[in-house]
């Protein structure tokens, strides 16, 4: 009876530390792929489209909503200590940085982590990696790099339009429909942001950009590999799941690793 | 076509990512590359300068005219503030500095009195007079106390 | 080694788990010869194939192409001796991204320094050869099964290997396109007169093309010079494969 625990305890951590192991080894991979030549220039502007251009409509309004919010809370909030005037402020530094790109890349994890997930996923199942790999064309170089690269050049551009879209959003919540001088909201934006705060949210952007492919690919990449997902459409589903929730853990515990080496 | 497409799609994606980036950098965060060609440094001596930051305001008669680069503490125990004047701004030598405060419990930031002389600072030059901030609680504790003078 | 083994496994086994599936068993495929491997489901076959690209390493023993262990080697090399084999996988495993064209035309893109037209040329002609004229511009999505193994075919065939190796070639097609893929290969292997390795379990016709057979079963390997001797074989546990698997061939040679 204990032993049988112990040896559950015992294949369980073997199975993780295996898996990270293999996590590692596949960034290690990845990040090799994008220096290997020839590259893939089509590929990259196909990715970039598919990742970047493509989420534009799910990033407007996420930040405009954002924005709004934040601008009718902080009125609300600021109005108790009479300072309305550093609503400006407070939408602005809270959207550079932590919203901006913190909800840029859960939506890319939700619009095209999920998606790369189930196609390496759907290419593993159907031996068209291996395949690959017969024809001596590194999958890594082949499928990985390109969305990799595409994904840490869409993450910033991304992340920039969300911020400026949601400080639309808080003018339009707090300047057009509360009141607030127009002047205030914009001088107290000016006055408190600095370079810093535009640099930490551009940091941030292509560190989730990374962890967000890493986590999608490399799911879909093992799918042979991970215990549970079974063969077939049903174990591409599972792992498609499972890739959304770790990617997007992962990006919240990076944000506090992030915010607490650069604040 | 499909091509031409793609192409278009994703230069248009990324000159408006890019876009945002420089009017969020000019626009808010006052890029000091930037600045740095559009702007000279003059530097400040106070007693005391709590609650300060860097990158606080500069004004002249309530318009912004720069920043605050860098605060350090001298040997004599004193503040040293370095600022960051827009080009173009004249600030004549007999110019007095001093620490603000914006509302009850807003930032506090430098107010210049420009003064009346004609020879002007330049990059690097000193501020000789100041006022420091004014410590509220120290006022209040004044009032109180009936020691005020 | 000119008439010898192109392809030698010694003393393999590979087991998942606590399951092993191949207990030390050696084979030899012989150079120019068309070599079919048989079985149950679930003995082996797809494991010895990928073994044989280096897709899985063995737990012991060595795989050896050409006299080189290539279980023990760089990848770069490894890239070496792939691009001697063509493959035509289960599912033809036609990259969905891609039209047919262009998959053909992949490994020429990415492993030869050809330009542009002359892909083209090679490509078109190879789909021409295949009967694949008029479908370039489609995706792997709208081709019936037949279609997308001569798809995997054309693509397998675009540097010409000198080692063609086939994972079930027929399984899910009717009989009709499965004479039509038995017709394509002995076709192509005239034209470009490469080793044969055949995985399949389509017994009894898959025998007409073997020069040698080699039956799985348990983790056990059994090599036969030809169809006709593993036929002839005494030894019961073959015996009792071939009564298990060629009762079909009475019949299905009844109602040919």
């Amino acid at each position: 009876m204990i032993l049988e625990s112990l040896e559950r305890l015992g294949d369980w951590a073997t199975y993780w530390l295996g898996d990270i192991g293999r996590m590692g080894r596949f960034l290690g991979a990845a990040v090799r792929g994008v220096f290997r030549p020839p590259f893939r220039f089509r590929a990259l502007l196909g990715q970039l489209r598919e990742i970047g251009a493509n989420s534009i409509g799910v990033i407007f309004f996420t930040a405009l909503f954002t924005g709004m919010v934040l601008g009718l809370q902080g009125y609300y909030t600021l109005r108790k200590f009479g300072s309305e005037g550093m609503l400006g402020s407070a939408v602005a530094l809270s959207l550079l940085r932590e919203l901006g790109p913190v909800l840029t890349a859960l939506m890319v994890t939700g619009r095209a982590g999920s998606a790369m997930c189930a196609e390496v996923g759907i290419m593993r199942n159907s031996e068209q990696l291996d395949a690959l790999e017969c024809m001596a064309v590194d999958p890594f170089r082949y499928l990985i790099a390109p969305k990799l690269l595409a994904t840490v050049i869409a993450m910033p551009a991304l992340t920039m339009i969300f911020n400026v879209v949601g400080i639309f959003g808080g003018y339009i919540a707090g300047v057009e429909l509360l009141g607030v001088s127009s002047g205030a909201f914009m001088s107290g934006m000016e006055g408190s942001v600095v370079d810093r705060d535009i640099v930490m949210g551009l940091v941030k952007a292509v560190v989730f950009g990374v962890v967000v492919v890493w986590v999608c690919t490399g799911r879909g990449y093992f799918v042979h590999r991970i215990r549970g997902a079974g063969f077939g459409a049903e174990g591409v589903s599972r792992i498609t799941t499972q890739a959304v929730v770790i990617s997007s853990i992962s990006v919240l515990v990076w944000d506090y690793i992030l915010t607490a080496v650069l604040l | 076509m499909r091509k031409l497409n793609t192409d278009i799609i994703v230069g248009l994606f990324l000159v408006t990512g890019f876009l945002c980036f420089v009017w969020l950098s000019l626009r808010l965060g006052e890029f000091s590359f930037l600045a740095a060609r559009n702007s000279y440094v003059l530097s400040a001596a106070f007693d005391n300068v709590s609650g300060l930051k860097k990158g606080a305001v500069v004004e002249i008669a309530g318009v912004r005219i720069g920043s605050v680069e860098r605060i350090s503490l001298r040997d004599d125990d004193r503040a040293e503030v370095a600022l960051r004047i827009d080009m173009g701004v004249k600030i004549g030598d007999d110019a007095i500095a001093s620490i603000r405060t914006k509302g009850i419990i807003g930032d506090k930031y430098v107010r210049i009195i420009p003064g009346g002389s004609e020879d002007y600072l330049g990059d690097g030059d000193r501020i000789t007079d100041t006022e420091s901030a004014v410590d509220l609680e120290e006022l209040v504790s004044k009032y109180i106390f009936g020691d005020m003078k | 080694m000119k008439n010898g083994a192109v392809i030698r496994l010694d003393e393999v086994s590979k087991g998942f788990g606590s399951q092993l599936v191949l207990n030390r068993i050696s084979m030899d495929v012989p150079r120019g010869r068309t070599t079919v491997i048989v079985g149950g489901s679930g003995q082996g076959k797809s494991v010895t194939l990928k073994l044989i690209l280096g897709l899985m390493t063995p737990d012991s023993g060595r795989v050896l192409v050409d006299g080189e262990d290539i279980t023990r080697m760089k990848k770069r090399d490894l890239d070496r001796v792939r691009s001697r084999f063509g493959v035509l996988f289960q599912g033809a495993a036609l990259l969905d991204s891609l039209s047919v064209f262009d998959n053909v035309a992949l490994p020429l893109q990415e492993r030869t320094s050809l330009g542009r037209d002359e892909i083209r040329d090679r490509v078109m002609a190879t789909l021409e050869q295949l009967g694949l004229t008029g479908h370039e511009n489609k995706f792997p999505a709208q081709l019936s099964g037949g279609m997308k193994k001569r798809v995997g075919l054309a693509r397998a065939l675009q540097l010409e290997p000198e080692i063609m190796l086939f994972d079930e070639p027929t399984t899910g097609l009717d009989p009709e396109k499965t004479m039509e893929i038995y017709r394509l290969f002995s076709e192509t292997r005239e034209r470009f007169g490469y080793t044969a390795v055949i995985v399949s379990h389509d017994i009894p016709k898959v025998f007409n093309l073997a020069d040698q057979v080699v039956v799985l079963n348990h983790g056990r390997v059994w090599s036969f010079a030809s169809p006709e001797e593993l036929q002839l074989s005494d030894d019961p546990e073959i015996v009792g494969f071939v009564r298990s698997t060629m009762g079909t061939i009475y019949r299905s040679g009844g109602v040919e």
